[in-house]
């Protein structure tokens, strides 16, 4: 594996044509023409992600965060959807490549564990067989070697007795131990990248608990880079490295996690820390919501997507009913897109929000 | 089975109890679902979904349910609602044995127990304008409003913060938070006294849920309206509950009211529970004292003998595995079924909630 990122100048032309991180998405756009009118589910959005480091993306659904994890791992029907842009993964185009590249990529370089694990198995083949397809693909060993390292990935996952259980089906496992199963499956070749979508969302908070420690863990082990993709501040705050607020097919916030928890920017993010009731925080009499619902992805509104439901949108003047924000730098790598300005910005956090949170 | 003997016309809560008086209490409360197997489909087993609840409600108050799936809280639900019939046990509403009730019976009762859905997709007709739905306790229980059935759906709709020119819409024509504004819309008509709701926000986005919370929380100040709240997000039970029971396998093993409840929980599983929600704070981040719970919830075809959580508890003793721990009042207001019961009179506590409060 060639490290892209060094000083030369060869490494310069390497950056710009290869991708700086490991994972470095520019400006990737998902649309999917339909009846009626272009849904734009994802509209230009850049991340990058270095190996050992976890990226939580954030948002309400229909926000765009499973369409990007999708087209990262190739996974939309080409011709039904319209994908721009570019992803580099270690160097390598995904968005140029062809299916057949992408497919060989995936299991070895990246890997995926989907929300829900009794439709993401298949019903008829038994969890062990299911594991040793994937890992006999990317290594070329006998079917008692792959079964054996099936067993020994059950094990890593907490799974009790895993040489029983590794002929067990999906059906006999409960929703927890399922999950285990495909956390299993998708780690049996060490991925570099995993893509976790809504891991924990169908799970009991306390198999919850587990689910998050066991991925922690294995990416320590394993120095694998992570996206976590969920709808719970307070999963991405235990696991997430940096976040990535999306809203309406755009990231609207990245930074840090103390960033985003401490020192929040965007209006809808502060909408997401007030609406969440806070089990370690003195009761509130009342949640603030925001108001409204999320956009349509049809007709996402003028400007600043979220002007409609923004507290705040009349202080710019009409410009976020007019002008889209980009994200931009306000410091250390925390980006947010909005137009209201810095002072008004941090007026609003440090006398508004901030002691109603 | 007795049925008890009471004039089916009789005007429901003549006598109602005021507000701080019980509405609703449930005594030893039980529900196996048979499993037949074979030919002759003999009884080879029972899912012992409910396994002898005894708990009240009382008028005016948010008693939430919590526990994780399985533990038996939507049974209960629709036992108290009386879409399931209980095995055994006693479900009184207003000093009235429902229990048994027969469905013809039940149906005035309807009006004063309704029930608020998890799945604002499943629980609305699709082929029903939303008219239609909101109306259809007005239609079915023949009462008569004032200014016709129209206009009452206009107003509920407006009071649950939809606009009354939604009526002749499609329940496909709205959002997640929205349809679940319809079914609250349809839960109110009659002005019931209890409300039982299953899991009412679950389904919906962070910022919906809380519209939709602030939406009960104003409706039961409005109504005087009671709760029982099904939900398994403790951060949301902590902020709409009085009381809360924790469920374990079909049993309660703590009820207490909210600060009790979070502050000093006294159950080892309330204990573990508290400290699985992942709190969004990222100082807490990588140094969090968690308490693992080893394995999943076991079977309530054959659970486990005398305590049923002994076989995850880190506190569990041979007692535990043979004599079952009674629910005792262990400080006021406060009972749990353990036999080394955690935050004692004494004793430092160790939740989220008490250790930020202390901090502040």
């Amino acid at each position: 594996m060639t490290e892209p990122a060094d000083n030369t100048v060869q490494g310069t032309v390497q950056r710009i044509e290869r991708g700086e991180a490991f994972l470095d998405v520019r400006d990737l756009k998902v649309h999917f023409p339909t009846d009626d009118g272009v849904v734009k589910s994802v509209d230009g959005i850049s991340f990058q992600l270095e190996r050992g480091k976890t990226l939580g993306i954030v948002g309400e659904s229909g926000s765009g965060k499973s369409v990007t994890s999708l087209s990262i791992m190739g996974l939309h029907k080409r011709g039904v959807a319209k994908i721009s842009g570019q992803i580099f993964l270690d160097g390598q185009d995904l968005v140029s490549s062809t299916p057949e590249e992408v497919r060989l990529l995936r299991g070895k370089r990246m890997a995926m564990i989907f929300q829900d694990p009794l439709s993401a198995m298949h019903p008829f083949y038994t969890v062990g067989t299911q594991i040793v397809e994937a890992y006999r693909v990317h290594n070329k060993v006998s079917k008692q070697v792959a079964r054996k390292h099936a067993i020994e990935m059950l094990d890593r996952v907490g799974i009790p007795q895993p040489d029983k259980r590794v002929d067990a089906y999906p059906h006999q496992f409960s929703g927890g131990m399922r999950q285990r199963a495909m956390i299993a499956m998708a780690l049996s070749c060490d991925p570099d990248l995993l893509i976790a979508d809504e891991p924990t969302t169908a799970l009991d908070v306390t198999v919850q608990a587990q689910i998050l420690d066991l991925i922690r863990d294995l990416q320590r082990e394993f120095n694998s880079a992570v996206i976590i993709i969920t709808h719970d501040l307070g999963v991405v705050a235990e696991l997430a490295d940096d976040i990535q607020v999306m809203y309406g097919g755009r990231a609207i916030e990245y930074g840090t996690a103390e960033d985003i928890f401490d020192n929040p920017q965007h209006p809808y993010t502060w909408g997401l820390l007030g609406s969440m009731p806070r089990i370690d925080r003195e009761r509130t009499e009342r949640l603030i919501p925001i108001k409204g619902t999320p956009p349509s992805l049809i007709n996402v509104p003028k400007g600043c997507a979220f002007n409609p439901r923004c507290n705040y949108a009349h202080l710019n003047g009409g410009a976020s009913e007019t002008e889209r924000p980009e994200l931009l730098d306000i410091g250390a790598g925390h980006k947010v897109a909005c137009h209201l300005s810095p002072k008004e910005r941090q007026h609003a956090w440090e006398t508004d929000i901030k002691p109603k949170l | 089975m007795t049925i008890e003997e009471i004039d089916p016309t009789a005007v429901p809560g003549v006598e109602a109890p005021a507000i701080g008086e019980e509405l609703l209490s449930v005594d030893g409360l039980v529900k196996h679902f048979p499993i037949r197997k074979g030919l002759l489909q003999r009884q080879t087993g029972a899912v012992q979904a409910v396994d002898g609840l005894t708990f009240n409600v009382t008028r005016g108050e948010t008693l939430s349910l919590v526990g994780e799936s399985g533990c038996g809280k939507t049974t209960t639900g629709r036992l108290l609602t009386r879409l399931l019939e209980p095995t055994a046990g006693k479900i009184v509403f207003e000093g009235r044995d429902i229990s048994h009730l027969s469905e013809g019976k039940m149906r005035p009762l309807r009006r004063d127990v309704q029930m608020i859905f998890q799945d604002p997709y499943g629980s609305l007709n699709p082929r029903h304008t939303v008219g239609k739905i909101v109306g259809a306790p007005y239609r079915l229980q023949n009462v008569k409003t004032e200014h016709g059935v129209k206009r009452a759906v206009q107003e509920l709709l407006e009071l649950v913060g939809l606009s009354p020119e939604h009526y002749n819409r499609y329940p496909h024509e709205f959002s997640g938070g929205q349809r679940q504004r319809i079914g609250i819309a349809r839960t109110l008509a009659l002005r019931p006294k209890l409300i039982v709701a299953d899991e009412p926000v679950s389904a919906l986005d962070v910022s919906i849920q809380a519209q939709v919370v602030n939406l009960l929380e104003d409706l039961q100040n409005e109504f005087d309206l009671t709760y029982v709240m099904i939900a398994h997000d403790l951060s949301v039970v902590r902020h709409v509950s009085d009381r809360v029971a924790v469920m374990y396998l079909g049993k309660i093993v703590e009820i207490a009211d909210r600060v009790g409840l979070y502050e000093t929980p006294m159950h080892p599983y309330t204990v573990a529970l508290l400290s699985a929600v992942p709190v969004p704070d990222t100082k807490r981040k990588g140094n969090v004292k968690r308490i693992r719970l080893e394995g999943d919830v076991p079977s309530p075809i054959n659970p486990p003998p005398a305590c049923r959580f002994h076989t995850r508890c880190w506190k569990a003793q041979d007692i535990c595995k043979t004599v079952e721990p009674p629910l005792l009042q262990l400080a006021p207001g406060h009972q749990a079924a353990c036999h080394f019961p955690e935050n004692q009179a004494g004793e430092v506590s160790t939740t989220p909630a008490a250790t930020n409060q202390a901090g502040n």
